[in-house]
């Protein structure tokens, strides 16, 4: 087998449809940044342990490393760059900004996508609880401490504030 | 407006120093347009991937590419012994400073001979990375494997294998030092703990590799990088000397780093391989390093065993230290930082804090047929400090003195500065009484110790630990790296010009990975000069737009950096308040700078730098004849006394251990810390919490496992254990501000303090709740195993 | 093989999964990789499978050539790091038949395409089956149990999973599907060592049958590293409590053996006595007739074992409290 087989995919990507030929071997996170040019999910290990590709596909977070672009044909798919611009988080991204819950931004847009899926159910957690859901994101520069703070932070003002916003 | 804020460029009143503003950048990246190096894309780039040897030392008897280079998409293929061709070297990785010291010389790939596993043996560049991985895997090599010494306590053995037949043995560096008389003192001491520990070897885990992307202009000879670098004019200096281009045809760009630690200022064959093919083929070249390689080819660190002992007198006075350090490093001492950095740091700041006389420090280094080791955060003081403060614990035990009280008899009083450490080392402003007052305090330290006595009646066990360190900080010149000769930059630069719009472009030769760099640069120059923080850019990273500088590494951005920033806006605010002068008919000495405008003595806006700018730069009729505006100032400051800015503080650590499965949970984290001036509490508040879980990641996971044969058996994030979210704990951190009598800003290093004691912290937490059982842990990192172990369960 | 020496791969052949917990093993079916770096996968033929006979007919045509991608949680890592290299991946995602959770005449039925977040949050695993509930917390992240699936991690039977021995705790039965037919297989018979299975290269594991047993109860324990890690030691319980006394029971160990193990042994030496402390101590001596724990550099033999064993005595002392509560309710 020489030839690079590949197949024609037909997806929505941060709400707009999306059609290419792709490598079948190629993964979902390399597919949206080198097609696409979405460069906002990053690429830290490729065997799905950092959490750095995290991404939405049909409304959950999930590694776009353990995804074959191929497998998202008919998919939903939204990458950071499309859930900033929706304004989902916009209050997580804010609170991040203000606690200084990132330090090199690597780790930080699958730190948020995952932490988004907390942010739905628009209940407070507990600190213990935001760093179990948040414990398979890899971060090296921060420590965790603010990340956790910022996610409280955001979670106790949605839920005082009656609920979630999505 | 007072005499103070009007003549002190540092005057709270209009002041951003010490105040914890949002990152630069920030923003950017939490709505995901971070750009770093693999997310841009040059016309017609190509990929690299390797060919590295899967064995720790094997001579390469022949490499057959022409099938790899046959395959579709596939540009170019080098064996090691063709790029050697290519490029000027090899690579010796000494330093004159460290004398004795020998290294084997080094070529970018393999060219005869591997000696790691991971050593880069040919490069394959192709259309896409996986196109080149494919034909990678078609290269035929004859290797004939060769015996493999991993073990270091076994490296100078009579009949070890000698990796590098010409330097004799498998030593790369024997230094002493020796102060008072040690043996006297250890004679006649009331107590003598005496120890031995073992340090794993680490790496550095950045969650962005280490990336390259190399562009070749023919017309015009220039060479331009894009990287993932912590210093790039060292970068600059290195390839140019290395590929045989003036250095100022090369161009380094360091656009967003995602994280680098250390591991990110060093230079790499296989970066160098890269740069040399896109010089070949005049077309953009990338290489990101995946996950796996990386753990095969960054740098390593902190591999050690240390047998060390205190001597105390009864009424627990510290008499003196004396260690024995045995450095494992890799197959060749790391080019041009050395991989004797981290044994040298361990003999010079072991037992820092305390007044002792006497003391004797011996290391060793040697190679192994590992990667290459050198400088990765906190470079050996994490082992230093774990060494010395366990002991100082050990002794309080055995005396019956509280841990904390014997430090407090026991430390260089904070109005004993300067002072001269037995290691050798100047010591200035530091704060170990303050900092140990302050922790006692945050900590409830005895209330924490009621509740452990409280809880162990009900057979719960918890433990405090304590450490104090002092860290090497900004390194001047006659340090290592100037004395040494060294091609990196020990001062730094700043670039400050006023704009035609009344804007300020700032640009520096410190860099920026998240640490907030960019931020405190501008944070300075606006307080400097007195203009709002957001009439200031902020350029670094790019060696065509900036000074000439060191990067970051060795906490040296806020002191070093800061400083010159400090001093060209003042030079700046001089000529500015000198041409409004003349503007405005008035003495320069009667006017200052407010939020943007020159103000005179009362306090009323006369003039805004914005109608300034404009005049200096297109109405220039309107200044004196004699006046030539020239509106940009450069900068540039260095440690002229002293070779290093030392910083202090001190961990508290609060842990809980399960003796019957020896596992623990991580309470509670404290740090005080003194780095000088604070420029942004925030930013220096969270470098002190990474570095600390980095530093419990050395203390409780990370283990780069080898085998008997140089073969390493946990080479992915899988099973290389670094620290995740669930398991860290919340870590308190305050600061004391002693400035640093070195410069104006009075700034110091705080990167390093985190990772440089939270080890030493966590294993003394870990045996003082051990202590009923009379067990110790003295190895890093403490397992479960180990802790069973230690307790006799196993 | 000549021109290329093969080296002990960085990571043991066929998942990388395995490395978290145990180290350095050769499968028994694995192929030994010379792998020092590379994280994009090498070319394969994909097809995405319409329904379930397209699945057997190329199971039936491929053999061992071929992979199943289900979650892809385990095969895409051992893709990507060129651990795996098949000349087909067989893309079950699409099969609606192969989804689902449902219970019917006291059967629990869990399709292979039930993903893990679906058995977490399922009312059905929760009431009827609460011992699987109490594992999932412990399965991987969040990310990885939206997309894992029960029929990957029986079918993948990693050592140091959780949910095999919660498979082998519950008497489940899979049932196996190819071209030739259908069979049912007890999990009992279906784990066979390090990630071998029963399954034919032609077969698809398509479901598994859970019988829901009333009055049992359930202890799931486990010790890991870290949170989501693969465990160092494990288990999973279902005991019958009657009055205080062990009527009946099945001990599932796992991540200390090749694959998960029943504690027969263990088992017969409390069988029918009240849980006290002396049953305990009776536990703890025959427990080292029933497992004979891996060692590697991550973990000694010495440990595993011990660390099994303290699960024991918490286990059977969450057993007792439970048993207490019972018969305060009663």
């Amino acid at each position: 087998m020489s030839g690079e087989e590949s197949m024609p995919i037909n997806l929505t990507v941060n709400g707009e449809p999306v059609a290419r030929i792709v490598p079948v071997r190629q993964h979902l996170a390399d597919f949206l940044r080198t097609a696409l040019g979405l460069t906002g999910t990053h690429l830290g290990c490729e065997h799905g342990v950092c959490g750095a590709c995290s991404l939405r596909v049909d409304g959950v977070v999930v590694r776009g490393c353990l995804m074959l672009a191929v497998q998202a044909d008919g998919a939903e798919v939204v990458t950071i760059e499309g859930l900033d611009a929706t304004g989902e988080i916009a209050d997580l991204q804010q609170a991040f900004v203000e606690r200084n819950a990132l330090q090199c931004g690597f780790c930080t847009a699958g730190m948020l996508m995952t932490a988004a899926e907390l942010l739905r159910a628009g209940e407070r957690k507990t600190r213990a609880e935001i760093r179990t859901h948040l414990a398979g994101n890899f971060c090296r520069c921060t420590g965790y401490h603010a990340i956790v703070d910022a996610v409280s932070t955001t979670l106790d003002k949605r839920a005082s504030a009656g609920g979630g916003r999505v | 407006m007072s005499d103070e804020a009007r003549s002190s460029p540092l005057g709270k009143q209009h002041s951003y120093l010490g105040r914890s503003m949002a990152r630069l950048g920030a923003k950017a990246a939490v709505a995901g347009r971070g750009r770093y190096t693999d997310d841009i894309e040059l016309p017609r780039m190509l990929h690299a991937a390797f060919v590295r040897s899967p064995y720790a030392h094997a001579r390469i008897l022949g490499i057959e590419p022409s099938v790899a280079r046959q395959q579709p998409g596939i540009h170019l293929v080098l064996t090691g012994r063709e790029l050697a061709q290519r490029v000027t070297g090899p690579w010796i990785g000494t330093l004159s400073c460290f004398a004795g010291m020998k290294s084997a010389p080094q070529y970018p790939m393999a060219v005869e001979r591997a000696c790691w596993v991971g050593e880069p043996v040919a490069i394959v560049v192709g259309r896409t990375r996986a196109e080149a991985e494919d034909a990678a895997e078609l290269i035929r090599i004859d290797w004939q494997e060769l015996p493999a010494i991993a073990d270091k306590s076994a490296a100078l053995a009579r009949h070890a294998p000698v990796i590098h037949a010409e330097l004799g043995d498998n030593l790369a560096f024997l230094k002493t030092i020796e102060a008072g008389d040690v043996d006297a003192v250890f004679a006649g001491a009331d107590l003598i703990v005496e120890e031995t520990f073992e340090f794993a070897r680490h790496t550095g885990v950045s969650l962005e590799p280490r990336s390259l992307l190399a562009a070749y202009d023919k017309a015009i000879g220039k060479l331009t990088i894009i990287t993932s670098s912590q210093c790039p004019h060292m970068i600059q200096r290195v390839f140019a000397q290395t590929l045989g281009i003036p250095d100022h045809n090369v161009q380094i760009i360091a656009p967003d780093v995602g994280g680098s630690f250390g591991l990110k200022i060093h230079s790499y064959g296989d970066e160098i391989a890269t740069a040399a093919a896109a010089i070949e083929l005049g077309r953009p070249v990338k290489f990101i390093a995946d996950r796996l390689e990386s753990f095969v080819s960054d740098i390593h660190a902190r591999e050690n065993s240390v047998k060390a002992r205190i001597a105390v007198n009864r009424a627990g006075e510290i008499l003196g230290f004396d260690i024995d350090v045995l450095s494992g490093a890799g197959a060749y001492s790391q080019y041009p930082r050395t991989s004797v950095f981290e044994a040298n740091q361990i003999l010079n700041i072991t037992g820092g804090p305390y007044r002792h006389r006497h003391y004797r420090g011996r290391a060793s280094v040697v190679y192994l047929n590992k990667a290459p080791s050198s400088q990765y955060r906190a470079v050996g003081h994490p082992i230093g400090n774990a060494v010395g403060e366990h002991l100082v614990d050990q002794a309080a035990y055995r005396l019956g003195i509280d841990p904390v009280e014997i430090r407090r008899r026991n430390v260089i009083p904070d109005d004993a500065y300067p002072s001269l450490s037995a290691s050798g080392i100047k010591l200035k402003d530091l704060s170990h009484q303050r900092c140990l007052n302050l922790i006692v305090q945050r900590m409830r330290y005895d209330e924490l110790r009621r509740e452990q006595a409280e809880l162990r009646q009900k057979g719960i066990q918890r433990g405090i630990g304590i450490a104090l360190f002092i860290k090497g900080t900004s390194p001047g010149p006659l340090g290592y790296y100037g004395v040494g000769g060294a091609p990196i930059s020990l001062q730094d630069a700043c670039v400050i010009k006023l704009e035609p719009n009344g804007g300020i472009i700032c640009a520096v030769g410190v860099t920026e990975q998240g640490q907030g760099t960019n931020t405190i640069v501008g944070q300075i120059a606006a307080s400097a000069l007195g203009v709002p923080i957001e009439a200031v850019r902020v350029i670094s990273g790019d060696t065509d737009a900036v000074p000439y500088g060191g990067g970051t590494f060795g906490s040296r951005a806020a002191a070093i950096g800061g400083e010159a920033v400090l001093q060209a806006a003042r030079a700046l605010k001089a000529e500015i308040l000198a041409i409004a002068g003349e503007l405005l008919q008035t003495e320069p000495s009667m006017l200052d700078i407010l939020a943007g405008v020159v103000v005179d003595a009362a306090g009323t806006p006369r003039l805004p730098l914005a109608e300034i700018g404009r005049i200096c730069h297109f109405q220039l009729g309107e200044l004196p004849a004699t006046r030539q505006p020239v509106l940009s100032h450069t900068r540039r400051f260095r440690l002229v006394e002293d070779p290093y800015i030392f910083a202090n503080g001190v961990h508290g650590a609060y842990v809980e251990i399960d003796t019957e499965t020896g596992f623990m949970r991580l309470l509670q984290h404290w740090v005080v810390e003194d780095c000088g001036r604070l420029i942004n509490p925030q930013l220096a508040d969270e470098q002190v919490r990474g570095g600390c879980v980095q530093g419990i990641g050395g203390a409780l996971y990370e283990h780069l496992i080898y085998d008997a044969q140089g073969q390493l058996s946990n080479g992915s994030l899988a099973d290389y254990l670094v620290p995740m979210a669930a398991e860290m704990p919340d870590i308190d951190v305050a600061h004391v501000e002693t400035p640093s009598s070195a410069s104006e800003l009075g700034a110091k290093g705080v990167g390093e303090s985190g990772t440089g004691a939270a080890p030493a912290a966590i294993m003394n937490a870990v045996n003082d709740a051990l202590r009923p059982f009379a067990a110790r842990v003295t190895s890093q990192p403490i397992t479960p195993e180990a802790v069973l172990v230690a307790l006799g369960k196993i | 093989m000549g021109w290329a020496a093969v080296a002990r791969a960085v990571l043991p052949a066929a998942s990388m999964s395995l490395a978290c917990a145990l180290g350095q093993w050769q499968p028994a079916n694995g192929k030994q990789v010379d792998r020092e770096g590379g994280v994009k996968a090498p070319k394969f033929s994909y097809v995405r499978a319409a329904n379930l006979g397209q699945v057997l007919e190329l199971l039936e045509r491929y053999g061992e050539d071929a992979q199943i991608l289900a979650g892809g949680q385990s095969l895409m890592p051992a893709l990507n790091m060129r651990l795996s290299a098949p000349r087909l991946i067989i893309d079950i995602n699409g099969i609606a038949a192969l989804q689902g959770i449902a219970c019917k005449d006291g059967l629990v039925r869990i399709g292979a395409l039930a993903r893990h977040v679906e058995v977490a949050n399922s009312a059905i695993i929760r009431q009827h089956l609460p011992l699987i509930t109490a594992a999932m917390p412990h399965v991987a992240h969040v990310a990885v149990r939206n997309r894992g699936t029960f029929g990957g991690s029986i079918a993948l039977a990693d050592p140091a999973a959780e949910l095999p021995a919660c498979a082998l705790a519950l008497e489940a039965r899979f049932v196996l599907e190819s071209r030739g037919g259908r069979r049912e297989i007890a999990a009992a018979d279906f784990f066979k060592g390090l990630y071998a299975t029963a399954r034919l290269p032609n077969e698809l594991l398509t479901e598994a049958l859970i019988p829901v047993r009333r009055n049992w109860v359930p202890v799931f324990l486990e010790l890991a590293r870290r949170q989501g890690d693969f465990a160092l030691a494990g288990l999973a319980f279902q005991v019958l409590l009657e009055d205080g006394i062990l009527a009946d029971g099945r001990l599932a160990y796992f991540a200390s053996e090749p694959q998960p193990t029943l504690g027969l042994a263990t088992l017969a030496a409390i069988k029918g006595r009240r849980l006290d402390p002396a049953t305990t101590a009776a536990a703890i001596s025959a427990l080292p007739g029933d497992l004979a724990p891996m060692g590697n550099a991550v973990a000694s033999a010495k440990l595993r074992l011990h660390l099994q064993t303290v699960l024991t005595r918490r286990a059977l002392q969450q057993a007792q409290a439970a048993a207490n509560r019972q018969t305060r309710i009663l």
